[in-house]
């Protein structure tokens, strides 16, 4: 194999694993990058990564009941998920403590929880698979799964976009034409919680967040408004998938980092050379404009 | 007069405030419809809070306000994130959400925002980020926002802090417009020759109502220094108010001399 773009895609022509991984990834592309990219302007970027510690406890549940099993881990991870989000969500609005510290303290919580249910019973390999994920080995029902919830955020986010942009830009306005910025705002959160599970099946709990975040960072090197962010952080995404996984296969790499490093190249490249941002076009300043 | 058109909002025995210390106490009257009413008195008088009471922001410590319709509001300190990438024509659409709500197209209804952002001398600014806008062109969007919500009732907050006499000039002009229109108008102003000039009765606040009534009788010399007398202390160990839990029902008179209550109340 000389040629490098062939050798590139070698591997999910050769392996059905490969191509699995890949099909998981991809489904994960289109759906995770769009909800980072509304935490991201929302300033809640660390938001997804305390929810994905809050996720542990309930996978670890669905673990000691069933053990390795996709279904009930899933499931034990979108009810612990699901409880802390909305339980943060509705402390904030009925008290005056800010939404950040809330989940702060319900997050936490959860993890010590969830990290005492792994260590009482389980060894340092459960651990791991919990931490990094299990691309390679994904089977049919994962893939539904993936491709369910992916289909799942963009029916979602569609419906309920033009109240959640409100929601963003000037939430007391959209209380004083509406009463569905508390629903919109808990369905948000259910989605950061839904794309999180799906994504610690195919990244892990620590590495679930890259591929939310870290393509919407990416964007805003690119695009000025919504309707080019979104689509560029599923670009990216589905860029640092292929990428990641292949480098993973060739340099016999864990696949999980591998994608979410990926991503991180991505990111630095378009802080690097990004039209809108970009080091680079700080450097080189075009003459100012006459008015 | 009131015969036609019942009153927009009535405080009946309002007492609105911050854990259960008053910032608008015992306050009972009417906001009649048509009104151009400024609403006037020093820092900390329960101006911003009031316009939160009738806007149905906070709640009441003790007694009600009663609205009848559709209440546009513009809030003194908006918490409007100027960083999102949204276009001005964005920001002004999102008054059309009475009648597009959440799904309905707003392609149709571009030439309506396009008219509201010219009302407000912002033609050409569509596409701007409004990130990009100053001072004054944000609230002049803002203003166009308010435009396309058409509400019978508005209720602005300061609307001309910190914003250039030209402006204030455009959208004074713009507020005319909607009184002619028969709108009923609430504004929270600090600037008294502005007051005199523009708006027909003024409600003088200072926690207690001072005066209500026709601006010239109530901006007199001797009403101001009583509101500037008032306390405005926040006396911790204030004790329990012990005045009416609610007042009756004042008699109505929208004679159109003596249109409003408390014209002299303490």
């Amino acid at each position: 194999m000389t040629d490098p773009f062939g050798s590139f895609l070698a591997p999910f022509v050769e392996f059905g694993f490969m191509r699995r991984a890949l099909a998981g990834c991809l489904a994960l592309s289109v759906s995770a990058p769009p909800i980072g990219v509304f935490l991201t302007l929302r300033r809640m970027s660390l938001m997804s990564d305390a929810m994905s510690h809050a996720i542990l406890p309930g996978a670890a549940v669905g673990f000691l009941v069933a053990g390795l099993s996709l279904p009930a881990m899933t499931l034990g991870g979108l009810v612990a998920g699901l409880a802390v989000a909305l339980l943060a969500g509705a402390v904030t609005r009925a008290t005056t403590i800010r939404e950040d510290a809330n989940l702060a303290a319900f997050y936490l919580i959860s993890l010590a929880a969830g990290v005492l249910l792994v260590s009482l019973r389980g060894s340092q390999i459960d651990l791991m698979h919990f931490l990094f994920g299990s691309v390679l080995a994904l089977d049919d029902s994962a893939l539904w799964l993936l491709g369910g919830i992916s289909t799942l955020t963009l029916l979602a986010l569609a419906v309920i976009y033009r109240p959640l942009v409100m929601e963003c830009v000037d939430p007391l306005f959209l209380r004083s034409v509406s009463r569905s910025g508390g629903p919109v705002h808990l369905a948000f959160l259910a989605l950061v919680v839904v794309n999180l599970v799906g994504g610690f099946q195919a990244l892990g709990t620590l590495l679930a967040v890259g591929l939310m975040l870290l393509p919407a960072v990416a964007a805003r090197f690119w695009a000025r408004d919504l309707a080019g962010l979104i689509p560029v952080s599923m670009l990216i995404a589905a860029i640092a998938s292929v990428s990641g996984l292949s480098l993973s296969y060739q340099y016999d790499l864990p696949s999980g980092p591998a994608i979410v490093l990926a991503a991180g190249a991505l990111y630095v490249a378009s802080m690097m050379v990004g039209p809108r941002g970009g080091l680079l076009r700080r450097l080189v300043r075009p003459r100012h404009l006459e008015a | 007069m009131s015969g036609r058109n019942p009153d927009p909002i009535r405080l009946v025995g309002l007492t609105l405030g911050y854990d259960r210390h008053p910032a608008v106490h015992h306050l009972d009257g009417a906001v009649r419809a048509g009104d151009l009413l400024a609403l006037v008195g020093p820092n900390g008088a329960g101006k911003s809070t009031l316009l939160k009471g009738m806007a149905g922001e906070i709640r009441c410590l003790d007694g009600r306000i009663e609205r009848a319709g559709a209440i546009a509001y513009m809030p003194q300190v908006d918490e409007i994130d100027r960083s999102f990438p949204l276009t001005v024509m964005d920001l002004a659409g999102m008054g059309l959400w009475r009648q597009a709500g959440a799904w309905r197209s707003l392609v149709r209804r571009r030439p309506a925002v396009e008219a509201a952002l010219a009302a407000v001398g912002l033609e050409g600014f569509a596409a701007r980020p409004i990130g990009t806008l100053s001072g004054g062109q944000f609230r002049r969007a803002l203003f166009a926002r308010l435009i396309l919500q058409d509400c019978p009732v508005v209720l602005l907050d300061e609307p001309f802090t910190g914003i250039d006499a030209r402006t204030v000039e455009d959208l004074l002009t713009l507020i005319r417009t909607w009184h002619d229109e028969g709108r009923t108008i609430v504004a929270a102003l600090h600037d008294l020759a502005q007051v005199r000039a523009h708006f027909p009765s003024t409600l003088l606040l200072a926690r207690e109502p001072v005066a209500w009534g026709p601006t010239a009788r109530v901006l007199t010399a001797e009403n101001l220094a009583r509101a500037r007398n008032l306390s405005e202390a926040w006396d911790e160990g204030a004790a329990i108010c012990t005045g009416p839990r609610e007042h009756p029902a004042v008699a109505h008179d929208h004679g159109a001399a003596a249109h409003h209550h408390h014209e002299d109340a303490a």
